[in-house]
């Protein structure tokens, strides 16, 4: 066990404001950034503010910038750092802080919110739903999504400009809009409901100018940007331009 | 004394894992006013955690299976104990359970013909486990938590309001169930985030707080786990039920020692992977007990046969129930042919191809990838025994899931007893949550209507005490300035953790119990003193200090439950008492507090503030009795059993 002291600069604060402050923590091996903050918790500053949960990369709560970049703290070792390092720890910066590193995530829960429900067949009943696995993987990548929100963070639409955020939902909700439109059984469409044009109308993809920033941060390795942004918007576009292509595939779909 | 914000609602459901939010969508879609509240954030309950799949005896992929089959696999896991008609409730109505949550939008891994694929499991006859790779709780909670979004979207329509009906409060803790009389009348609670303290005013309060992990140093669980429900049940004065059976899974990850614990799924061995020693040794084969013997390979060539022809095939030891495997890996390490960080080592990489590891066992893949560095598709992997589930619980009605003797009172999910008896089978938990989840729903929106205007009505003596014990952390230092210094949560914690570890763990000694019980109590005269810095806006060494009382509450529970049973049975090893005996399956302890109406007061360490009794158990129905063969339940029932 190669065990040393490293440097840490962890943000302290509240809704008026607050800084970086510096601390000295022991590291041992095979730990995560996590890890430290517990021992800080343990050893040094007991009411430092943290949100949670699993600590296996599977929840999604620790979020946080490290070094300046989005990522979970569970999940980011202290071997990628030198020991010389230091190593700077700041709440989310797409959302107002609450405490240190705990932000107030409300926004995307009112997002959430703002997409539609799947909608079922109505002539399907519980039992009777029959799909491909080829039919169902585009959405089930997306349904690996854990909610941490570091691509709504990163995301340089709201980043900065919280002036865009209530016409945007973000990527994380725009790809749930994608999901439910790859559904293989929605039945939105049947309702009158036309997700992709609410993806550009509601959701604002039109802000999106696919960067891949997203991506980039993801920590379940989605492709959001190649795999739900960019077929929305093609999609978004043949129906914004081209109402003849929408009322074939309309037609199509109806008679198939 | 204090000015407490007050709402009112029909149902009250504590916690938003899969049970706490099946329970609430049950409960709304019947027309209760529903309000639910959590510690996390909204869908990052622990059942995120959950890998494996949903138990259902669908028969999709094997069309012999039934309920009848379903429960038979449940009784012979939990080694008899379990409350029977829970199991036989919860092996038909799984089914209909995992169905409903592909109307909710749930996208399950398909079979070939386009139904919901099911996976091999531990202690499961057929392939049972509905599931999505490894990451089946994500897709339950997601679930879940869109299915009440999509309520909340039809309440916005119809009200204007998204929370008229259907309210979540998250990052909230309870610290008290309320009570008028024997009847619940609310609870009381702070919220995380800014530290205020409020009442939620309701009939019916359903608890779903999960486990008890948090007491235990290698745990599976997540900070969540510190034994809530079960000690806000006891505080409310209703009993627990066999708090001696915790699950150890067998297989957590051993190294490093940061995430010494997380769970390796089990789907690693149903899909193919196999436990080996240090020496190369599949030892799982000199461990298979008696009373499965007829049921498992006796060669690793039929093992392997078994996984392309399971008709004509007995399935390998790996897929004994975990009790069993956790005891086998114990053993083997303590004989010296552990692994290198204390573990055994446990094979995909010699059994699959690499591409098809990374797409049955994705999440696997990418945590041992990322936390150990290890490439599970070239290299084994380490893995030991670690806490992972409680079967004892909150005793409660197998057909509305009342909490017994407080009206009002209902439980489900892990904070339930009696449903998995002495053993949970893998996959058994997450239809656990769905079906009693419903039933707890159902039940405490109906009570809550049955009572129209006669509501019990909030104590203001009550909420005044329960204020006063949350604060008290701030005060510590001169309160009692007489008998000490304040003690620092995290101390304590750590301490707490260690003692049940060491005392109370995977093999258990009656002098070390003993022991454990001295320590507990020492722990709660300090946790008395617990001291806090700062102020109440999200103080995470606050809430730790609440929580303290919580988990020494319900660690007492499974030291003085694991102390009186003297056999060993499911997730019960008693090095002194190393045979499962007949006598004890008609036995259930039940813990109760001491002292109901002083609340905490008790500080006497031999005297405790729990006691224990025992009750015999209902007999098993005799339909259900006959879908077994005499020959096995003599290795279960006692002689006077068998003779009814």
């Amino acid at each position: 066990m190669s065990g040393y002291t490293a440097h840490f600069k962890v943000w302290r604060g509240d809704v008026k404001g607050g800084d970086l402050e510096d601390f000295k923590v022991d590291v041992n091996d095979g730990e995560v950034v996590l890890d430290i903050i517990h021992r800080l918790q343990a050893t040094q500053a007991p009411d430092l503010a943290v949100r949670w949960n699993c600590k296996a990369g599977k929840c999604g709560s620790c979020s946080a910038e490290i070094n300046g970049r989005p990522r979970l703290m569970c999940m980011t070792r202290m071997s990628v750092f030198t020991p010389e390092e230091t190593i700077t720890v700041t709440p989310l910066r797409a959302f107002p802080v609450v405490r240190d590193l705990v932000t107030d995530v409300g926004f995307n829960y009112q997002k959430a919110r703002e997409v539609p429900a799947f909608v079922p067949p109505p002539e399907l009943g519980p039992g009777e739903y029959r799909m491909m696995q080829e039919d169902v993987d585009r959405s089930q990548e997306f349904r690996k999504c854990i909610e941490c929100f570091l691509c709504q963070d990163t995301c340089h639409v709201v980043r900065d400009h919280e002036e865009n955020k209530p016409a945007f939902a973000g990527p994380r909700f725009l790809m749930r809009v994608a999901e439910l439109d790859m559904h293989p059984l929605d039945a939105a469409e049947e309702s009158g409901l036309d997700r992709k044009k609410t993806a550009q109308d509601e959701h604002g993809l039109g802000y999106c100018n696919i960067t891949k920033c997203c991506t980039e941060v993801c920590p379940e390795g989605i492709k959001i940007t190649d795999n739900a942004l960019i077929p929305l918007k093609e999609r978004a576009v043949d129906r914004k331009y081209d109402p003849l292509v929408w009322l074939g595939s309309k037609i199509r779909r109806r008679s198939s | 004394m204090s000015v407490v914000d007050r709402q009112e609602w029909d149902v009250v459901v504590v916690g938003a894992g899969g049970a706490g939010l099946r329970a609430a969508i049950e409960a709304r879609e019947r027309g209760a006013r529903t309000a639910v509240i959590c510690k996390s954030l909204f869908g990052k309950a622990h059942t995120v955690m959950a890998e494996g799949g949903i138990a259902a005896s669908m028969g999709n992929a094997n069309s012999h299976d039934n309920w009848q089959v379903h429960f038979r696999d449940t009784m012979r896991g939990g080694k008899f104990l379990n409350q029977w008609r829970m199991a036989e409730l919860h092996a038909q109505e799984a089914p209909d359970r995992v169905w409903e949550l592909e109307t909710w939008g749930a996208l399950f891994d398909r079979t070939k013909d386009g139904r919901i694929s099911q996976r091999n499991f531990g202690g499961h006859e057929y392939p049972r486990l509905a599931h999505v790779g490894d990451r089946t709780g994500l897709e339950l909670i997601r679930t879940l938590q869109q299915k009440i979004v999509s309520l909340q979207q039809e309440d916005k329509k119809e009200t204007g309001d998204y929370e008229s009906r259907l309210k979540v409060y998250q990052e909230c803790t309870v610290t008290r169930v309320l009570k008028d009389g024997s009847r619940v009348s609310g609870v009381f609670a702070y919220d995380r985030e800014t530290g205020r303290f409020f009442v939620l005013e309701a009939p019916s309060v359903v608890i779903a707080t999960g486990g008890i992990g948090k007491s235990f140093k290698v745990t599976s669980n997540s900070w969540e786990y510190t034994g809530d429900g079960h000690a806000l049940a006891l505080l409310a004065g209703a009993p627990l039920l066999n708090m001696e059976f915790v699950q150890f899974h067998p297989t957590g990850m051993v190294w490093p020692p940061s995430v010494k614990g997380i769970l390796v799924t089990e789907s690693v061995r149903g899909d193919g992977g196999v436990l080996r020693n240090s020496e190369g040794e599949r030892f799982m084969f000199d461990y298979v007990p008696d009373v499965f013997k007829e049921k498992y390979a006796e060669s690793e060539e039929e093992g392997d046969r078994w996984y392309e022809d399971p008709d004509n095939n007995r399935r390998p030891p790996e897929l004994l129930p975990r009790d069993e495997v956790a005891r086998a890996i114990n053993a083997e390490v303590k004989a010296g042919r552990g692994s290198p960080h204390g573990g055994v080592f446990l094979d995909v990489s010699t059994r699959m191809p690499a591409e098809v590891i990374r797409r049955r066992l994705p999440s696997m893949y990418h945590q041992f990838k990322e936390l150990a560095d290890v490439d599970i598709t070239a290299e084994a992997m380490e893995v030991g025994p670690t806490c992972h589930y409680v079967m004892g619980g909150i005793a409660v009605d197998s057909d509305t899931a009342a909490a017994r003797g407080v009206q009002g009172l209902f439980a489900a999910g892990e904070v339930a007893g009696g449903m998995h008896g002495s053993n949970r089978l893998g996959g058994n938990s997450l239809s656990d949550l769905l079906v009693f989840g419903r039933r707890a729903g159902w039940h405490a929106a109906e009570y809550a209507t049955g009572l129209a205007a006669d509501r019990p009505p909030v104590d203001e003596v009550q909420v005044d005490a329960a204020a006063a014990e949350a604060l008290r952390p701030f005060s510590a230092e001169g309160v009692e300035p007489d008998t000490g210094p304040p003690e620092n949560p995290y101390t304590l914690h750590q301490e707490l953790q260690q003692a049940m570890n060491d005392l109370v763990g995977i093999i258990r000694r009656e002098g070390e119990m003993e022991q454990a019980l001295e320590k507990l109590a020492e722990l709660r005269v300090r946790a008395r003193r617990a001291g806090v810095e700062g102020h109440r806006q999200f103080n995470p060494g606050w809430h730790l200090a609440l929580d303290l009382r919580n988990m020494l509450l319900v660690s007492e529970c499974v030291a003085r439950a694991a102390l009186e049973r003297t056999e060993s049975r499911g997730g019960h090893t008693r090095e002194d008492h190393p045979t499962m005996e007949r006598e004890w399956r008609r036995v259930n302890l039940i813990c109760r507090l001491t002292d109901p109406t002083g609340g905490l007061a008790a500080t006497d360490p031999v005297r405790g503030q729990i006691d224990l009794t025992r009750e015999t158990t209902d007999p098993i129905r005799a339909d259900l009795l006959a879908l077994f063969e005499k020959e096995e339940l003599v290795k279960y029932l006692a002689e006077e059993e068998l003779y009814e």
